[in-house]
């Protein structure tokens, strides 16, 4: 008689020891019953890593059960063009203003933390509230350079209904999660049998945004939240569907995402953005995953208001470890950090080379920090 | 600490004394009352965490940030 486990979100305790075991138990239970030598599974986004590699959470998992980071970094996808155009900008003497973790994410000719340390006027915020603020108290250009997901656009759109000064416009280098996960999906030789949603993104977008998606490409999606049990709970759910071959959408994190999500959100997000094609940086041109400006706020688009000379932001820069860098497999689920020749040699969190060891929500910053030496025990989760 | 956390794009009445689940400074979630005391004791967890943790500095960051969650109101164009 096996005991049925339950993994309805909302009964879970977050750290629950005994839960996690049984979890642990199901898991394997579950992979046996597929009786396959592998199933790799992929997560979207950065806080899921952290936690998976905080809690070592991959060590309770069966040998065979993959569980791979997908493009769930918002900054390590923006692209070197719209880290150029930033750089660009702020050395032609515009004042920007962005989000701390871009800073030192290297374009083809510098970051903005260079163009800082070469005098251009580059201010850090919390957020888009705090660029309003800053364009209000001076009378000079300011330009938001905007990173981040669905769920930070949001925030840019709102800002923008709102209403801001005349000297304040918008790069935006905002991303958009499912059109590149149907890219994920579709990349040759991918071996994903199920994706892991990020819990954030979906309370904006519901968890019917992914309902297409399993159609699509008969592949499960589970949403699932940040803490250890959320994310076993999720990992055996994903795992059970894909052991019963069932494409579908199963919401395990009920406490902040609803089928529909934030209506409100939504429509203030498209009224001010419209999705168009672009690149992701090293992962693919990804069609409808950028967020661009209408053309009814194409007067608070920065690349409507200001020339942005990229060519020569990017005339005879040296040709630097980056070629090297394999920010775009790791992104894309290809590859880990550790068959990177730069990883912990090159690159590191002090001197990195490539956008997934700069931020904190990349790949390979988060296996730099928690390394190889997950213990369960010693994290009191088991 | 307090901070002021946009009402924009939440999508439900928020009142005095409610939690809301913050994104680079607006609202966009209400916590349903029955989750408040798990998500503030696995909030506490974080935060007695030492050293350079990476998530539990995310959420340090975020709480310096912005601690105004308890009480929001609507910020004003000024």
């Amino acid at each position: 008689m096996t005991r049925e486990i339950d993994t309805d979100a909302s009964r879970l305790r977050f750290r629950d020891p005994s839960e996690a075991r049984a979890l642990g138990a199901s898991i394997a239970r579950t992979f046996a019953q597929i009786g396959r030598e592998t199933v790799t599974l992929m997560h979207v986004c950065g806080s899921h890593e952290q936690a998976i590699a905080r809690f070592g959470l991959r060590a309770v998992l069966p040998r065979g059960v993959d569980v791979v980071m997908g493009p769930g970094c918002p900054v390590c996808v923006t692209d070197v063009p719209e880290v150029d155009e930033a750089v660009a900008l702020a050395r032609a003497g515009v004042r920007v203003a962005t989000y701390g973790d871009i800073l030192r994410v290297c374009g083809s000719a510098g970051s903005l933390a260079d163009a800082q340390a070469e005098g251009a006027r580059v201010d850090v915020v919390y957020g888009v509230a705090e660029a309003v603020e800053i364009a209000t108290r001076c009378d000079d250009p300011v330009v938001f350079f905007a990173t981040g997901f669905e769920t930070t656009a949001v925030a840019t759109a709102a800002a923008l209904l709102a209403g801001t000064p005349p000297n304040l416009s918008v790069l935006s280098a905002h991303k958009y999660v499912p059109p590149a996960m149907e890219i994920v999906a579709g990349i040759p030789g991918s071996r994903v049998e199920g994706f892991l949603a990020a819990g954030h993104a979906a309370t904006i977008t519901g968890s019917a945004v992914f309902e297409g998606f399993v159609e699509r490409h008969r592949l499960p999606v589970v949403v699932a939240g940040f803490e250890p049990l959320d994310l076993l709970a999720g990992l055996a759910k994903l795992l059970e569907l894909v052991r019963d071959g069932r494409a579908e959408v199963a919401n395990l994190y009920p406490r902040c995402v609803t089928r529909e999500g934030n209506r409100v959100a939504q429509e203030k997000l498209w009224r001010v953005f419209h999705p168009c094609g672009g690149g992701w940086r090293g992962i693919a041109q990804i069609p409808d995953g950028n967020l661009r400006l209408r053309d009814e706020w194409k007067h608070k688009d920065a690349r409507w208001r200001h020339p942005i000379e990229i060519a020569s932001a990017t005339a005879g820069a040296p040709e630097g470890l980056a070629s090297r860098c394999r920010c775009g497999q790791i992104m894309a689920g290809l590859a880990k950090p550790t068959d990177c020749e730069l990883f912990e040699a090159a690159c590191t969190a002090e001197t990195p080379v490539g956008a997934c060891m700069v931020s904190s929500e990349g790949t390979c910053r988060i296996w730099a920090q928690y390394g190889g030496h997950p213990n369960l025990a010693v994290e009191g989760v088991l | 600490m307090a901070r002021d956390v946009r009402l924009d794009v939440v999508d439900e009445p928020v009142a005095p004394g409610d939690y809301v689940l913050n994104h680079v400074g607006f609202a966009i979630r209400r916590i349903p009352e029955e989750e408040i005391a798990a998500t503030l004791e696995l909030y506490e967890t974080l935060l007695r965490e030492e050293g350079d943790d990476l998530m539990s500095a995310d959420v340090r960051g975020e709480f310096e940030a912005t601690r105004a969650t308890k009480t929001p109101r609507e910020e004003t164009e000024s």
